[in-house]
């Protein structure tokens, strides 16, 4: 029987820095048929493996579409993921996955898309923005709104500013607190949506960041009556082994790893703002 | 042909020997360090000879019973979850090469066909979900499968239940219904074997024995009946899931932040609890590692860890985890609840904090204290 | 790793302690010269090679702090490495030798003494890390060996490696060690106590006494509780938690407690503070 646990040998491919503790990393399977039958979707992550340390769950934010690049953003947050960050290309690492289930992107066709992001370098969000620009005709309005700490953690300018570029696209960018120069907002994420001219039941609301956020955004759209089913988040939980045995991502009854990391929020009401739970 | 047939105690080898020569390693329930255990089984005086169980909240003491017989017993410290899924084990192993790549290698788990004497209805229940857990999911569990498929089962119905059990409120017992090749019914004058399997039946031809008659059936069926009867402890009435979770604030937990030992006795002894932790172990060279699988449990505070941040932070929080999904979440998940009333985490809590206790107040509803 | 690349640089240190958790590193035995062959051990009294001011990757202290001298070595140590790991008791918790802490130590060695001048002896022993920066704790009397070994490995490979705090019961139940407090009624310290020995004592049927020091979160008093309730004296209860890691809360604030409800002992020593 095939050991589902067992990573298979990558390679780097490419590296980019894209700040001090934020970089990329393109990786290939050596395996050249388990590289050309990798597939996944916008959402799904991979578990990354370095000898002798644990796994990691890092989310893939390359584009489905380009079936040979799988490309992971990470953020340097402890020991595994800074020594991914010392990796070179040509490095050998062990890699695993796609795994969960991703964005509802099939099912989110035809509708506004509300997309809000709290924190900086929020990978499933921007690897969810890129897919669905370039399938822009399938989406109505796209309306992505960004917030950040200080205004000093906001990064990849550049995109952002190209997305504003796009028809139909509004970009929305605020930081809690802001130097001068700071060119956009300040405050919540929350304060945009008054402005938001949205129908909400054609409207799909698709979220990442911190679950204090997400709550904030969560009630502002139940308010404005989006249906719970079309609210949208990625969950940050402890996905260790990713295949549903191990039951460190509980959440309620759902195991983050397979049932998710992206739910609805009908599928979490019972557990939603609850510490601890 | 599925009748009933006796075999008399003092031939209780011969089904040891007869399992043998169908090619088992045998297993089966004997005392050591103070408790009943399973180990290595080649002859039957290695089993409890009239030794019974008392068990109470925190305590398990092995007295003399007043027969001799060998399963006069209700449960000992582990249910048969070891067996299959193991304590600790190797998952897979790596190795860097000189030239910096990497290999990976399937770990081979060496089986021999088993043969357990002694499995109790509430272990079968458990292990049923440990089979949906491990084997039915997108990914089966190759060292779980290899290992539960060289398992041959041969139950015991009890007829006697320990002050901690409760199988009746949650339906698993005290009669084995499915999942075992053969099961036992102990008489004082020897044992009621039936099969359930074509394998169990050869085993019950090769023996050569009569059929058990009508009164010894009764009597069996009274000594189960009689099992069922001595259980104290209940269930609120389920289902549960709905309930625990709508409880999540309730003031109950709170107290189970001072009580609990947060130690996760309760979860390793529990038949059906299945979090694992998986840890990496490096060779001497540093350069192959062995990626192992432990026993873990939802009470340790790793548990929930991410980056910097414990979900479950409080004690209160991760029994809080604990009971409603063993008795409430796990209605979603596996079709029914988590808990097969075996009562072990009752038993070996070791300050005898009481399951049953907690959900009646839980599921009452909110109360002010 | 690359044999053409230096090899990491380890230092063994001795403070205030017995020596044994030196020697739970001997102990390894073949697998210790298995290690050294993959780094240099440039200072390691016990074992021959003196080098106390050496630049190392990694130094291993034990022991605790009992005099000023001790303190400025130290600091010098901190300087001249790149992670500091404390092994054992005395390291990471002040040893048993702290129980002079709740003491006036100063009458003590008036007492034992003739001339008590000559020695430098601070008011109290004190855990490494209360004076440096330390990066990992190991815990134990003695330390195990096999678990030095380990984090050795993972720092040689890079990673930070994450030290198991949970309770020693979980270690029992893997290895399939039937609980000595349910099934004989033990005064067992294992829920409260950090994993890490490999259930030694459980294993042969002791109760385990807390040499690896507090488990993560250990809820001591629940514990403390059930044992009086067992019939277990106040003053029992105080010596069980005031004892290799008397110094580790939460054993020193409960302990405490317990020993303020204790009896007099009237052959307790004199000038407990």
């Amino acid at each position: 029987m095939n050991n589902p646990f067992m990573p298979h040998e990558a390679e780097v491919i490419a590296r980019h820095d894209e700040t001090a503790d934020l970089f990329s990393l393109q990786l290939r399977f050596t395996d050249p048929l388990i590289h050309s039958q990798y597939r996944f979707v916008p959402g799904q992550f991979n578990m990354l493996y370095l000898p002798g340390m644990s796994e990691v769950p890092i989310s893939i934010v390359s584009d489905p579409d380009d079936v040979h690049i799988i490309d992971h953003t990470i953020r340097k947050v402890g020991s595994v993921t800074s020594n991914l960050g010392r990796l070179q290309v040509g490095d050998r690492l062990g890699l695993r996955g796609p795994y969960g289930r991703g964005w509802p992107v099939v099912d989110a066709e035809n509708t506004d898309l509300v997309i809000v992001t709290g924190g900086l370098g929020c990978a499933p969000s921007v690897s969810l923005i890129e897919y669905v620009l370039r399938r822009q005709a399938r989406y109505g309005r796209i309306h992505i709104i960004q917030g950040v700490k200080h205004s000093s953690d906001f990064i990849w300018r550049e995109r952002y500013d190209l997305w504003r570029q796009y028809p139909n696209v509004e970009v929305w960018l605020t930081a809690d607190t802001g130097d001068t120069l700071w060119p956009e907002r300040l405050g919540p994420v929350t304060q945009f949506f008054d402005q938001l001219d949205i129908d909400p039941k054609q409207t799909s609301v698709m979220m990442c960041g911190p679950e204090g956020m997400m709550k904030a955004v969560v009630h502002d759209m139940q308010q404005r009556a989006v249906p719970g089913k079309r609210i949208w988040f990625s969950m940050e939980r402890n996905m260790h082994c990713a295949l549903g045995s191990c039951g460190r991502c509980q959440l309620g009854a759902k195991f983050v790893c397979k049932d998710g990391p992206v739910f609805n929020y009908d599928e979490l009401a019972p557990y939603w703002g609850h510490k601890g739970v | 042909m599925n009748r009933q047939r006796f075999l008399p105690g003092e031939r209780f080898q011969s089904l040891i020997d007869q399992l043998k020569s169908a090619g088992y390693d045998v297993v089966g329930p004997q005392v050591r360090d103070h408790a009943i255990v399973f180990d290595a089984l080649a002859k039957v005086d290695q089993l409890p000879i009239g030794i019974t169980d008392e068990q109470a909240p925190g305590r398990y003491r092995l007295e003399k019973s007043e027969s001799r017989r060998c399963f006069d017993w209700a449960t000992g410290a582990q249910a048969i979850k070891p067996m299959t899924f193991v304590a600790r084990e190797t998952l897979w192993q790596s190795e860097r090469l000189p030239d910096g790549s990497l290999t990976f290698h399937e770990t081979l788990v060496k089986t021999r066909p088993t043969a357990i004497i002694g499995v109790r209805a509430c272990d079968l229940a458990a292990l049923s979900i440990h089979d949906h857990h491990f084997m039915r999911g997108a990914h089966p569990d190759p060292l779980y499968s290899q290992r539960r498929q060289s398992l041959f089962l041969i139950a015991v119905h009890c007829m006697r239940s320990a002050a901690t059990c409760f199988c009746t409120a949650t339906g698993d017992g005290p009669r084995a219904r499915s999942g075992y090749d053969l099961a036992l019914s102990e008489l004082d004058e020897g044992f009621i074997l039936e099969a359930h399997t074509g394998r169990g039946l050869d085993i019950i031809v090769q023996l050569g024995i009569d059929e058990a008659t009508v009164e010894q059936i009764e009597r069996a069926d009274a000594g189960i009946g009689q099992a069922a009867k001595q259980q104290q402890r209940i269930l609120p009435v389920g289902p549960l899931q709905e309930k625990l979770v709508s409880a999540v604030e309730h003031p109950r937990w709170q107290t189970l932040n001072d009580r609990c030992l947060s130690c996760g006795n309760c979860t390793a002894v529990c038949p059906t609890c299945f979090c694992q932790t998986h840890v990496d172990e490096i060779s001497l060279d540093g350069q192959q590692t062995s990626h192992i699988r432990q026993w873990e449990s939802c009470f340790n505070p790793d548990h929930s860890h991410i980056h910097g941040i414990v979900i479950r932070s409080e004690r209160a929080h991760r029994y809080r985890q604990w009971l409603t999904h063993k008795f409430g979440t796990w209605e979603e998940q596996f079709g029914r609840s988590g808990c097969v009333g075996c009562g072990r985490c009752i038993t070996w809590c070791p300050v005898g904090i009481d399951v049953t206790e907690e959900l009646a107040v839980l599921c009452k509803g909110l109360v002010n204290e | 790793m690359n044999n053409a690349l230096p090899k990491p640089r380890v230092a063994v240190h001795k403070f205030s302690s017995c020596d044994g958790c030196q020697l739970a590193f001997l102990n390894l035995g073949e697998r210790l010269l298995s290690l050294a062959e993959t780094v240099d051990i440039l200072h390691f009294a016990e074992a021959g090679p003196i080098d106390e001011g050496a630049m190392v990757d990694i130094a291993f202290v034990e022991g605790s702090v009992a005099t000023s001298r001790d303190a400025e070595r130290l600091k010098r140590i901190r300087e001249n490495s790149r992670y500091v790991i404390t092994i054992g008791a005395c390291a990471t918790a002040g040893g048993i030798q702290a129980l002079r802490n709740m003491h006036d130590s100063g009458e003590w060695l008036a007492g034992i003494y003739a001339q008590p001048g000559y020695l430098d002896l601070l008011p109290e022993s004190s855990p490494i890390a209360r004076i440096i920066k330390v990066d990992l704790e190991l815990w134990g009397c003695p330390v195990n060996g096999e678990q030095v070994l380990a984090v050795t490995r993972a720092l040689l490979v890079g990673h930070m490696p994450h030290v198991d705090q949970n309770a020693v019961c979980m270690e029992c139940k893997r290895q399939h060690v039937v609980c000595v407090m349910v099934s004989q009624g033990k005064p067992c310290m294992g829920p409260v106590t950090q994993t890490g020995c490999g259930a030694i004592c459980p294993k042969m049927q002791r109760d385990c006494y807390a040499c690896f020091g507090p488990a993560i979160q250990a809820n001591v008093s629940a514990l403390s509780t059930h044992f009086a309730a067992n019939g277990m004296l106040a003053r029992e209860i105080a010596q069980r938690l005031l004892f290799i890691n008397n110094q580790a809360e939460p054993f020193l604030g409960s302990g405490i407690q317990w020993q303020s409800q204790a009896a007099p002992n009237p052959t307790s020593s004199p000038g407990i503070k």
